[in-house]
């Protein structure tokens, strides 16, 4: 039997807008992908260097991440194993596998090679937060609410986890969208429960 | 010597996209890895492949690369000493 559990935050990065729980946080419509991920990285006011070395898919999936928990999130609650990540895409890492096959005319670069799978950024959001829970990339040919609401809360009611962060993380050449869940075992202010149809209105709503 | 740390320096941001870092920030004998500017592992192949790309020096020992990547001096010295080996 199926426990409830909860949608206590969310972040949505669609069409160079930033959603947080539904409200745009922040616009930047005049520049291409790269720019703008770094025009939300400054918005957001964060030191963290390696940000430059990831890969566009991973930046994408880290800043969506970083406003996910951003003021959303008690990470003394639980310890770094009962936080998990699931995350799929349709295009797997393969706007980075085109970069780097095309380096492999000259020099190779070991510094997008190791972004040519797409669970590094589950790593890189693992990595800035100290979560060592259970984590999944799954590739679908779009966002499959069923099947995240199915997989997480089996993590979270066998207790496997008690924290996820899960969702749609998708990038190829300009064209992207990031869709991000925070799901808990516990209610919190404007949490709503985790149901395949709370993901879709959330994920719809700006879809772009 | 000087305008070859100083060109390395800028090459070192570039091949390694830290955008948050100015040539100045580096100092000459600043350790490059862990306690100095952080570099990693895949740094570390980053600037052989700086090596191949900007002076067509090819590291071929692998053990050398701790003594060479210590700092931006050190490295200015082996391609110093590449350089004159092969001139």
């Amino acid at each position: 039997m199926s426990n409830s559990t909860y949608i206590t935050s969310s972040c949505i990065i669609s069409n160079h807008v930033v959603y947080k729980n539904g409200q745009p946080v922040f616009e930047n419509k005049e520049l291409g992908i790269s720019d703008f991920l770094v025009s939300v990285y400054r918005y957001l006011n964060i030191q963290y260097p390696k940000f430059h070395k990831m890969d566009n898919l991973s930046k994408l999936g880290w800043l969506a991440c970083q406003v996910l928990l951003q003021n959303n999130f008690d990470a003394a609650k639980y310890k770094p194993e009962e936080t998990g990540i699931v995350l799929s895409n349709k295009n797997s890492s393969l706007d980075t596998d085109t970069r780097y096959l095309q380096t492999t005319n000259e020099i190779p670069s070991p510094a997008l090679f190791v972004y040519t799978l797409p669970n590094i950024m589950i790593g890189e959001i693992a990595i800035t937060h100290g979560f060592k829970g259970e984590n999944a990339f799954f590739i679908f040919d779009e966002f499959d609410a069923a099947f995240v609401e199915q997989y997480v809360n089996n993590l979270l009611n066998c207790n496997i986890l008690q924290c996820c962060i899960c969702g749609w993380v998708e990038l190829l050449n300009n064209e992207y969208k990031a869709a991000l869940f925070l799901i808990e075992k516990n209610k919190s202010t404007n949490s709503i429960i985790f149901t395949k149809e709370n993901l879709n209105k959330i994920y719809q709503v700006q879809n772009g | 010597m000087d305008k070859l740390m100083s060109d390395l320096k800028s090459q070192i941001i570039a091949q390694l996209n830290l955008q948050d870092t100015k040539p100045e920030d580096i100092g000459d004998d600043q350790p490059l890895f862990v306690e100095g500017l952080g570099l990693d592992s895949i740094d570390a192949l980053e600037l052989i492949v700086l090596l191949q790309q900007h002076y067509k020096i090819k590291l071929s020992n692998a053990e050398e690369g701790p003594k060479v990547f210590k700092s931006v001096r050190t490295m200015a010295e082996y391609i110093t000493a590449h350089q004159a080996q092969n001139a």
